[in-house]
């Protein structure tokens, strides 16, 4: 139990003798380290690297689409810019992000365990992770891939002729590092959770990561399944999904969405736990609801596997199938709701401070509110008709994924920056970063649903030469310019802070989480000895004080 | 919600075309609406809450608050009455796109990389263009020669996945004679943004002079009744039940008992089964001697062949297919058809489209039993 009295604000801060980061410094040190801080160190150059190479493909395609010609590139150029952004930015990116980098490096921490339980297994899906990525990188450089990082069959397949093996054999192998992580978190969670450490005073971080990991277990393997077979078939004409050698291209459809419905949930669920954290520790207050939010994550999770047909309503699938995805994908909408709705409440009567962090969680929340009420519009079958693959999907699940995941992203690195380095951000700086993101990332997406609407369909070197439709597109890349300035600022000054940041002290934010009650940078072992919890999540003010609005779950 | 109309004028917002396009815009106002008064509601809040609550000194610790099972009930029942009607008015407008009125008239698409091939039941073709005439029920049943394409028209708010190796279908009634853009909206390949075209909705009359000047070949149905000749599909296939395949005038639309028990409606689906895969559905009480045509006939020809057998002897209120408008078009029809041949193997059937409908009807049963003797 944390008062904020207790975070010392005026006391010289110095940084600890002993820390994860100045234990060794060799290359060897860190390329066979064990220690899952180092790990999510490495994860965390790893995929800066792929987050700016996904980030160029994405100039590329803005570019061309200034105009409505296929003037500055060859179309078969610009459809591998596209494949290769989405390709690199979901596998290589946004699948590791959250639970790679900070989830990696905190659900130990926050549980109040030495490390995770493999070590040697979490450098593993580090190392998985790279070679898979080499494969995709390969694929770039010989020539790239064509297909739509969704490799519908029978184009990929049959026809395609790029390096459509290269690239799958990347996404299969990257999604054995998921896996992997996704084991190490669910049995790290369930064996080694420090005394009094019991599940609902877990924070809500590490729920969102269980629930995650589960996803990751179960659903990842059908994905590697699939692209296995789409390389089987394109290999050795196994008619699988080529109807030509009598195979279904449908069932691809069905067994991808499987698994990239629930992935979807992958990339955020890890962004809203984070959101969670800022919630609490920027209003200082407990989350209101705690057991909801807790749920919710779960529902999301176990929700998420039943309703991928809702990529598939244009596909001829059985009018009554999409009936019954329909009306579940309008279930899942809920868990998400009531998250919005418990950190809205969690602000009432809390003491807010402005701080970076929260300014991306509040960016968070109103993208979030954006993309999940643009999912109502597509949940409606008669409306996703008209919508589907036009580039209203394309806004909605940017709204998701880069408003909502990368903002969470963003916000917890700027949140436990001082955790993982031992020194503070410049905070004049990441606020304007933040602010230019959020007005960036609006003006680039937002005229997308627009022009969606109107109808124009995604995947398009070129498109009618209608002013419309062109300004809107210029609007979209303006804002795209203004987004990547954005996200350019913090890669100069967070490693600029690394060496010239003031010195972090141990809690800078007064914080409750158990990571917060070791030194900044943790020693290797996390905590000079094991705590032992006697405290509720979030306690900012001691339990006897609580004001029960309406006491709904007994407290164990 | 009828003052929100208005935005069909503004220049952000696609024409509405369509039938269908009335109920799906409504849909978008509705769930509009509701979203954007929540997200600015919940945004209202947390802004307030901002300034409010806002940190007024470091040592500030305010007093937790556990939680409301009220407002949790609340929270979730409102969103969840909410998004059912928004279920509800998706599955109604779903259902008005998905099931095409009874009278339609139909038009075939094949779709390849990267254009779009367009049959009408007269015998006229293009290509990447569509003609149609305004308020009249289009039909399309399409396929592909290669990859899945997407036929889409966004000012009508219709689409459809084009699937090789099946048929899709997707109907429309235009309201306004225009000119509207077609796009592919499935990634298909290097020139997919370049698989579009022009659907052009005409006044009834303007379509009759318009397909009154192509058509060379004859209609569909006579195109696809010489591809059955040089199948040699009539040495099997007789209309006097003589042949060792079954009859197949009025199979159309018709139940067909197959072996194994099971009874399927005769449509475009099954039909291209039986020629391609005929040993998929054995029709009950026949030897599985019908060979496969799979890679002899183009998706162009299958359904020629389908339009022929749709006009042998289909029901009455089927036959007019292609001519809602036009009822002197289905009497030109059956003449265009070279009758001497077909006279010969199939006792004079192809003239009976009109005359012998309901007989046709009739016989088949019989028929086909007579068929099952030998
Ligand atoms: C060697 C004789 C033979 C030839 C040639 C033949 N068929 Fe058949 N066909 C059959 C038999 C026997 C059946 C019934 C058994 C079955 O379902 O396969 C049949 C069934 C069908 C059916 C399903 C009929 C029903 O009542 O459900 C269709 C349609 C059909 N054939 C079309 C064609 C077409 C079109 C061709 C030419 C491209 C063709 N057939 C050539 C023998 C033949
Ligand atoms: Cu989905
Ligand atoms: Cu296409």
């Amino acid at each position: 139990m944390i008062d904020a009295a207790s975070m010392g604000g005026d006391l010289p801060v110095v940084p600890p003798k002993d820390n994860y980061i100045n234990r060794a410094y060799s290359i060897k040190s860190w390329l066979l380290t064990k220690d899952h801080k180092r790990i999510a160190i490495l994860y965390l150059i790893t995929i800066t690297f792929f987050f700016f190479l996904g980030g160029a493909f994405a100039v590329m395609i803005r570019l061309e689409l200034l105009t409505p010609a296929s003037d500055l590139v060859q179309p078969e150029t610009y459809n591998k810019f596209f494949t290769m952004h989405g390709v690199v930015m979901i596998f290589l990116f946004l699948i590791p992000s959250v639970p790679a980098t900070l989830g990696n490096f905190l659900v130990p921490l926050m549980i109040g365990a030495k490390d995770l339980a493999f070590p040697k297994i979490n450098l593993l899906s580090w190392y998985i992770l790279v070679i898979g990525g080499i494969f995709i990188l390969y694929a770039v450089v010989a020539g790239g891939v064509d297909t739509g990082w969704t490799f519908y069959t029978p184009y990929s397949s049959t026809y395609s002729n790029t390096y459509v093996m290269a690239a799958a054999i990347g996404v299969f192998i990257t999604g054995f590092s998921s896996i992997l992580t996704g084991l190490n978190f669910i049995v790290t969670i369930h064996t080694m959770r420090a005394p009094g450490m019991t599940w609902y005073r877990l924070p809500l971080f590490i729920w969102s990561h269980y629930a995650t990991s589960l996803i990751m277990v179960l659903g990842t393997p059908v994905v590697a399944v699939t692209i296995l077979l789409v390389g089987l078939e394109r290999v050795f004409r196994v008619g699988i999904f080529d109807p030509a050698i009598g195979g279904d291209p449908i069932l691809f459809q069905h067994l991808f969405w499987f698994y990239s419905h629930p992935a979807v949930y992958i990339m955020l669920l890890p962004g809203m736990g984070v959101i969670s954290e800022l919630i609490t520790a920027f209003s200082r207050k407990n989350m209101f609801g705690y057991k909801f939010v807790a749920y919710a994550s779960l529902g999301i999770a176990i929700y998420g596997f039943l309703v991928w047909g809702h990529h598939m309503f244009t596909s001829g699938q059985s009018i009554y199938g999409s009936l019954v995805f329909s009306f579940l994908t309008y279930f899942v909408a809920i868990p998400s709701a009531i998250k919005v709705f418990n950190w809205t409440a969690t602000l009432y009567r809390g003491s807010i401070s402005y701080d970076t962090p929260m300014l991306y969680a509040l960016g968070f929340i109103g993208f979030f509110l954006i993309g999940g009420t643009t999912g109502l519009f597509l949940a409606a079958i008669g409306l996703d008709i008209h919508v589907h693959d036009t580039y209203f999907v394309v806004a909605h699940f940017h709204y998701i994924m880069v408003g909502g995941t990368v903002m969470a992203y963003l916000g917890g690195l700027h949140y436990w920056w001082p955790k993982l380095t031992g020194r503070m951000y410049p905070e004049g700086w990441a606020r304007l970063s933040a602010l230019i993101i959020f007005v960036g990332f609006n003006l680039t997406f937002f005229p997308q649903f627009v022009v969606g609407y109107m109808g124009m369909p995604r995947r398009y070197a070129a498109y009618p030469d209608d002013p419309v439709w062109q300004m809107l597109n210029v609007l979209s890349t303006a804002g795209a310019s203004i987004l990547g300035a954005g996200y350019l600022l913090p890669m100069v000054y967070l490693p600029w802070s690394m060496r010239y940041g003031k010195y972090a002290p141990s809690n800078p934010w007064g914080a409750t989480g158990l990571e917060w009650q070791t030194t900044s940078p943790p020693p290797t072992e996390n905590f000079e000895e094991t705590p032992v919890v006697t405290w509720e999540p979030y306690e900012y003010r001691p339990r006897e004080e609580k004001v029960v609005v309406n006491k709904i779950l007994p407290t164990d | 919600m009828n003052s929100l109309f208005l935005l069909r004028n503004f220049p952000l917002f696609p024409d509405e075309g369509s039938t269908v396009a009335r109920n799906v815009d409504g849909l978008f106002f509705f769930i509009t609406a509701v979203s954007a008064f929540f997200s600015v509601l919940i945004v209202a809040v947390i802004i307030y809450f901002f300034i409010r609550y806002r940190r007024r000194s470091e040592t500030e610790a305010p007093q937790p608050i556990e939680g409301s099972n009220k407002l949790e009930i609340t929270w979730t029942v409102i969103p969840f009455g909410l998004v059912m009607i928004m279920f509800l008015g998706g599955a109604y407008v779903y259902f008005t796109m998905a099931r095409p009125p009874r009278d339609t008239m139909d038009i075939y698409v094949v779709g390849k990389q990267w254009m779009w091939k367009i049959q009408h039941p007269e015998g006229n073709r293009e290509i990447n263009e569509l003609h149609v005439p305004v308020n009249t029920s289009i039909r399309l049943t399409m396929t592909t020669e290669d990859v899945i394409h997407s036929f889409y028209i966004p000012d009508f708010r219709i689409k459809q996945d084009v699937v090789p190796g099946r048929y899709t279908t997707m109907w429309f009634k235009a309201t306004k004679p225009g000119k509207y853009q077609l796009f592919c909206a499935e990634y298909c390949g290097t020139n997919h943004s370049g698989m579009i075209g022009t659907i052009y909705v005409m006044e009834p009359a303007d379509y009759e002079a318009w397909l009154s000047g192509g058509a060379a070949e004859g209609s569909l149905a006579s195109q696809g009744q010489k591809v059955f000749q040089d199948l040699a599909c009539n040495t099997c296939h007789r209309s006097d039940a003589q042949g060792r395949g079954p009859v197949l005038d009025g199979l159309f639309g018709k139940p067909v008992q197959i072996q194994g028990g099971q009874t399927l409606v005769a449509d475009e689906s099954y039909l291209r089964e039986s020629i391609l895969n005929p040993r998929a559905k054995l029709v009950m009480g026949f030897e599985p001697i019908m060979p496969t045509f799979q890679g002899q006939v183009s998706e162009e020809q299958l359904l020629q062949l389908i339009a022929y057998i749709k006009s042998l002897g289909a029901p009455g209120e089927q036959q007019q297919q292609g001519s809602i408008n036009t009822p002197q078009q289905s009497n030109q029809r059956p003449t265009s058809v070279p009758t001497s041949a077909a006279g010969a193997n199939r006792g004079g059937a192809p003239n009976s489209n009109q005359a012998n409908t309901g007989a046709a009807n009739q016989t088949r049963t019989p028929a086909r039993q007579g068929n099952r003797e030998q």
